[in-house]
């Protein structure tokens, strides 16, 4: 593995504030329930996505300069297969939810 | 303090209950005795379970697939047994214990014998294939061994405290949830999953960070071997398709035990969700299992057939088709669930889409045959079996991928018959053929062929006695688990059946004859070469068995057949020029440890022993903790020990055990005759 940038302890601090607050967004909004229904669901995957990404970016230290190419290949391959998954998911089980009315 | 563990949970209830434990419980006392009397007991903790050594963890693995294989096939002749003679009466089975063989059947085989004997033989093998030292994370390797013997242990526990679930191996809602299953039988099988599951979920991460970083110089992507490949696919596939397990049986445990609604019919669940999130899992698994079967009836069909492997890179596509494909099919599992026709029709044409690649590789197998002096080894003998046989399943497959006419078979005997006609021969006849094929590689000397044949011919007279009358019988319209049936015209089927799990249990038998023979011949049919088929891959370069380090000095590959070429070059065997000291990660009493703590931490989640639960998580977290914080894991083996275990064996090859590669030399058009220079 080579990264031609050593993360520093900053990097680490920075990633750890923003995963707390993407944590507490969503627990902030069940618990006060300041949002429900649709709106509530929306901003927790949102929520949950960036928090994806604070990982990866923060924690992996991927970017697309110096992260190998095998690395970035897995990681579309990873979303190729999220997508699938989660959009399948959706795809069937709104499909039935429809013929169940 | 033991929450709902009881006396009552010992099996004194029923003849049946009381004589599985008395197996199980027997069989754990006859170990006992055996290594006690073998004085082994020194030898099999320090050799053996606090290795990290691949070889010996691929060693341990495929014992635990053997052991379990006896266990799973217990479970398929007493439901064969049961189904034989349960015309218009209640059989020997009472439906509660038959619901529960059919439900370890089924985990048993897909978790505990298929996974465990793939891992062990990818273990054993794809170091050497890639020309490594080692997997990339020797402890992990060990860690995932053990969590998967904790998850076996768990199931063979149910059957001498408790129960085991009742709801099939798939374990759908609502009948595998609290208010239908209330007992602790569910929850073994979830925590039996879970604890594997991290096993089989850390096995594929290591094996893809061992193939993509650890090859040695000159083996580049297409030069891989093709057992290499189908194990970097399925390494993916276990990487990204077990959490969609361990979330849906997390999901399961939470509903029944905390009182969430995931599958629940009430607040909000859906039961279908289920079945959705466990086939997600479920279809990449099917080929999990089948994919390195693949990939051994490449390396088998090619050496045994003296043929380079046809269309090599037609076989890696079709091997990264499927790997993809296999997720994108994995409602065909549940057409009958209810979705609209453009949702089923996706999906079937999708299943039907995959058989191509599927069909590429029969003929590619096929065309390395043709022409080929092929050598009827046990190892081929299986590969021509599953050729044969593997195509009668895979059309009933395609049959089964229109979704009107799932419709019909859905849930028949019909299906059952499909999925063990693909992994029997499929699956199963692969791993054997791998076990004839690199057990010379693993103990230094050759197994029987004569018991292998015979193992053969009883697994696939079995196989067909009980599997066609199957598919008759799902168009006869008998649906699956069936504890007993009215109609008469079923029975002669089901007692043809019942001879085929016979004929089975003779091939098993075999195989432990073959075993115990080849054992006790061990000095006649010993492997001084390191490479007894006249073998084409890099593996063959080592000593049989490979010395810890597997290679001195590391190797450098020029061609896709590696050491086919270093044979024709006149290079294999040659002492090189110095020896270096070889880095060796140490052993480790935490595999072993963190197996019993994952053990004891599903028993006690599935007796509500919330204390033992807590205590064995923690002490898991401080066994990590003093993984982390070991800086001494390695040592060094010194430069002249490796020269004097390379010489030994160097010295011990007489020229008269060498392979003859003259007829394998390129030859000039014209003449015929054998080209000067190198290959």
């Amino acid at each position: 593995m080579d990264h031609s940038e050593i993360p520093s302890r900053s990097t680490y601090l920075n990633g750890f504030f923003l995963a707390v607050v993407l944590t507490a967004i969503p627990f902030g909004i069940v618990w006060a329930e300041l949002l429900t229904g649709t709106a509530a669901y929306v901003v927790i995957a949102v929520a949950a996505v960036l928090q994806v990404m604070v990982h990866l970016v923060f924690f992996l230290h991927m970017n697309f300069k110096s992260t190998p190419g095998e690395n970035m290949f897995f990681l579309a391959f990873a979303g190729v297969l999220i997508c699938i998954m989660v959009g399948g998911s959706l795809w069937i089980m709104i499909d039935l939810h429809h013929r169940m009315m | 303090m033991l929450g709902r563990l009881t006396i009552d949970a010992l099996p004194f209830y029923s003849w049946v209950a009381m004589g599985g434990a008395a197996v199980t419980v027997g069989g754990g006392i006859a170990a006992f005795l055996l290594v006690t009397y073998l004085k082994a007991w020194k030898a099999l903790w320090f050799d053996w379970l606090t290795s990290v050594d691949h070889k010996k963890i691929g060693i341990m693995y495929i014992v635990l697939a053997l052991v379990m294989l006896v266990r799973g096939f217990v479970d398929a002749i007493m439901m064969r047994a049961q189904q034989a003679i349960a015309l218009n009466n209640e059989g020997y089975l009472p439906p509660e214990h038959f619901e529960q063989i059919f439900s370890s059947h089924g985990t048993i085989m897909i978790f505990f014998v298929a996974m465990p004997f793939l891992t062990g033989l990818i273990n054993i093998v794809v170091p050497q294939q890639i020309g490594a030292r080692d997997v990339a994370f020797p402890f992990l390797n060990s860690f995932s061994f053990f969590m998967t013997a904790a998850g076996a242990a768990l199931v063979l526990v149910s059957l001498v405290v408790g129960k085991f679930s009742q709801a099939g191996w798939t374990g759908y809602p609502p009948y595998s949830g609290i208010e239908y299953s209330p007992g602790v039988g569910v929850d073994y099988w979830i925590w039996a999953l879970l604890v594997s599951g991290v096993g089989s979920t850390l096995t594929g991460i290591n094996f893809i960070v061992t193939i993509i970083k650890n090859r040695c110089p000159g083996m580049t992507y297409m030069r891989m071997p093709l057992f290499t490949w189908t194990a970097l696919c399925i390494s993916i596939l276990m990487a990204f398709a077990f959490p969609a397990l361990t979330v849906v049986a997390l999901q399961l445990a939470l509903d029944r035990t905390l009182g969430f609604h995931f599958f629940t019919n009430g607040d909000g669940g859906n039961m279908m969700m289920f079945a959705n999130l466990l086939w997600i899992w479920g279809h990449p698994e099917v080929y999990i299992l089948i994919l390195p079967a693949f990939g051994i009836f490449s390396e088998v069909v090619a050496t045994f057939s003296r043929k380079r492997l046809f269309g090599y890179a037609s076989l890696v596509y079709a091997t990264a088709c499927i790997a993809i494909l296999s997720f994108t099919v994995w409602l065909h599992h549940f057409f009958t669930m209810g979705s609209s026709a453009n949702v089923n029709a996706v999906f079937g044409i999708a299943t039907m889409i995959i058989a191509v690649p599927t069909g590429v590789k029969i003929f590619d197998w096929l065309f390395t045959m043709y022409r080929g002096r092929i050598e009827f080894h046990p190892a081929m003998v299986f590969t021509i079996g599953f050729m044969v046989t593997f195509v009668i399943g895979g059309v009933t497959g395609v049959l089964l991928a229109l979704p009107p006419a799932d419709y019909l078979m859905h849930n028949s005997t019909f299906l059952v018959a499909h999925f063990h006609n693909m992994l029997i021969p499929g699956a199963l006849f692969g791993y054997f053929a791998g076990m004839n094929y690199w057990f010379p590689k693993a103990f230094g000397f050759k197994l029987n062929e004569k018991w292998g044949i015979r193992s053969f011919w009883c697994w696939i007279i079995g196989f067909y006695l009980a599997f066609m009358p199957l598919y008759v019988l799902g168009f006869m319209g008998m649906t699956r688990r069936m504890e007993h049936y009215q109609d008469p015209n079923w029975q002669p089927y089901l007692i043809v059946a019942a001879l085929g799990a016979v004929f089975v249990l003779f091939g098993i038998i075999c195989i432990g004859i073959q075993l115990y023979v080849s054992a006790k011949e061990w000095g006649s049919s010993k492997d001084v070469t390191g490479d007894p088929w006249n073998g084409r891959t890099l593996e063959w370069a080592t000593s049989s068995p490979p010395a810890p380090y597997n290679f001195a000095v590391i190797p450098e590959v020029r061609d896709l057949d590696a050491f086919h070429d270093m044979k024709l070059r006149g290079q294999a065997y040659q002492a090189p020029s110095g020896y270096e000291d070889i880095v060796m990660p140490k052993n480790t009493w935490l595999g072993p440890v963190m197996g019993v703590l994952g053990f004891l931490l599903g028993f006690a989640m599935v007796w509500y022993i919330w204390w033992l639960a807590a205590l064995c998580f923690v002490a898991s977290l401080v066994c990590v903790g003093i993984r982390a914080c070991d800086d001494d894991t390695e040592f060094v083996l010194p430069a002249a020990e490796v020269a004097r275990i390379e010489g030994a064996r160097l010295a011990a090859i007489a020229p008269g055990d060498l392979h003859d590669m003259r007829e394998f030399a390129p030859r000039g058009a014209a003449t015929g005759a054998i080209l000067p220079g190198s290959a």
